[in-house]
């Protein structure tokens, strides 16, 4: 399939951001990317009608009950069947963020035996306590499973910025040994926080912002399809969203996150 | 029949509660003798059901199914008939 070809709906309810960047960024390389509200997908469209599917951050419906559990909740009654069928096709799906926290609680994460009934996962409140915004880095752990990190070395650094008051991703207490083991083995961690150097974060703030079990940042599915994230690569696709530029007396053309957003494009022009 | 449902939310032992150490440590400011604090969520829900034991069942799925996650969330509720 030629790029002009590949079509990605990026779902858009009440409370969701960065829609607007998410669009922009998949447009600069060459897809039509489309900013779809998640009833015009229910009235308008088919959701084979796309190629990929984004969740994109924000606070979906106020971020009621728990952080994305609402809208989680509403796909699945709504679109649930589809979404099932979109995975085996082996369609990806990126969440970000907010998008991260409803795969999670809509079970499409990390979603080992398929998608789940209940969320084999939590993104809790993070520690410390409160809303974190800043730029951190990123180690790619993936072996190559994971088709938005296929253009980017394993243990390669990225430097993306994160956004979020409810990013502690966490197993439950009894099975975390056991769905660590499960992940590693599946190939399914995608990214873990760490120091610019590489170094894991060891649950140290602020290389690791939110507390998270055992520094993950992101996971995908063990088909490599579904992929969420805490932070933003949207808001790292060119050098002038990048913090320090202006120190550098030249503005790189691309930051870190491009690598994710060129690897799944590249991904869905090979495979359909 | 119509019945009040007030459900709990909590976090299941041993999780971290960092709304909860928050709190008591703007407490333990206010010069209470706070030994700890734990947050949870209470939903006040009215609905219909056949009888009690239908409601429970509604509540428990409600629960299951969105209230709580079972990775980190205890629940309990507490059922009584209104008119």
């Amino acid at each position: 399939m030629k790029k002009d070809e590949v079509r990605v709906c990026i779902l858009r309810v009440g409370g969701t951001n960065c829609d607007a960047e998410t669009k922009r960024a998949f447009s600069d390389l060459g897809v039509n990317a489309e900013i779809v509200h998640f009833n015009q997908l229910l009235k308008k469209r088919n959701l084979f009608d796309y190629h990929g599917l984004v969740f994109p951050g924000g606070f979906s419906y106020g971020d009621y009950v728990r952080a994305g559990v609402i809208w989680a909740k509403s796909v699945a009654a709504k679109i649930g069947a589809d979404l099932e069928k979109f995975v085996e096709k082996e369609r990806p799906i990126l969440g970000i963020c907010n998008g991260f926290q409803v795969l999670i609680e809509a079970g499409l994460l990390p979603a080992f035996d398929g998608v789940s009934e209940y969320p084999e996962a939590a993104l809790a409140p993070n520690i410390p306590p409160g809303y974190n915004c800043r730029w951190v880095y990123l180690k790619r752990e993936n072996n190559g499973k994971c088709v938005f990190t296929r253009n980017m070395p394993k243990n390669r650094v990225i430097k993306i910025p994160v956004a979020h008051s409810e990013g502690r991703f966490l197993f439950p207490k009894e099975k975390e040994n056991e769905y660590l083991k499960r992940l590693c083995d599946n190939d399914q961690v995608v990214f873990q926080y760490c120091h610019s150097d590489g170094t894991l974060a060891v649950g140290e703030y602020p290389a690791n912002p939110n507390g998270a079990f055992n520094d993950i940042a992101g996971i995908c599915n063990p088909q490599g399809t579904v992929f969420g994230l805490m932070p933003h690569p949207e808001r790292a696709f060119y050098g002038w969203q990048l913090p320090d530029w202006t120190k550098k007396g030249t503005v790189p053309a691309f930051g870190d996150g491009k690598l994710i957003f060129e690897s799944v494009v590249e991904y869905i022009t090979k495979k359909f | 029949m119509k019945f009040n449902v007030k459900i709990e939310v909590m976090l299941k032992p041993g999780h971290s509660d960092p709304e909860g150490e928050t709190t008591a440590r703007a407490l333990r400011e206010l010069n209470y003798p706070i030994e700890s604090v734990s947050v949870s969520k209470v939903y006040m829900v009215v609905l219909e059901a056949g009888s009690k034991a239908e409601a429970e069942k509604m509540a428990d799925g409600m629960c299951r199914r969105l209230l709580a996650n079972p990775t980190k969330d205890d629940y309990r509720f507490e059922i009584r008939e209104t008119r």
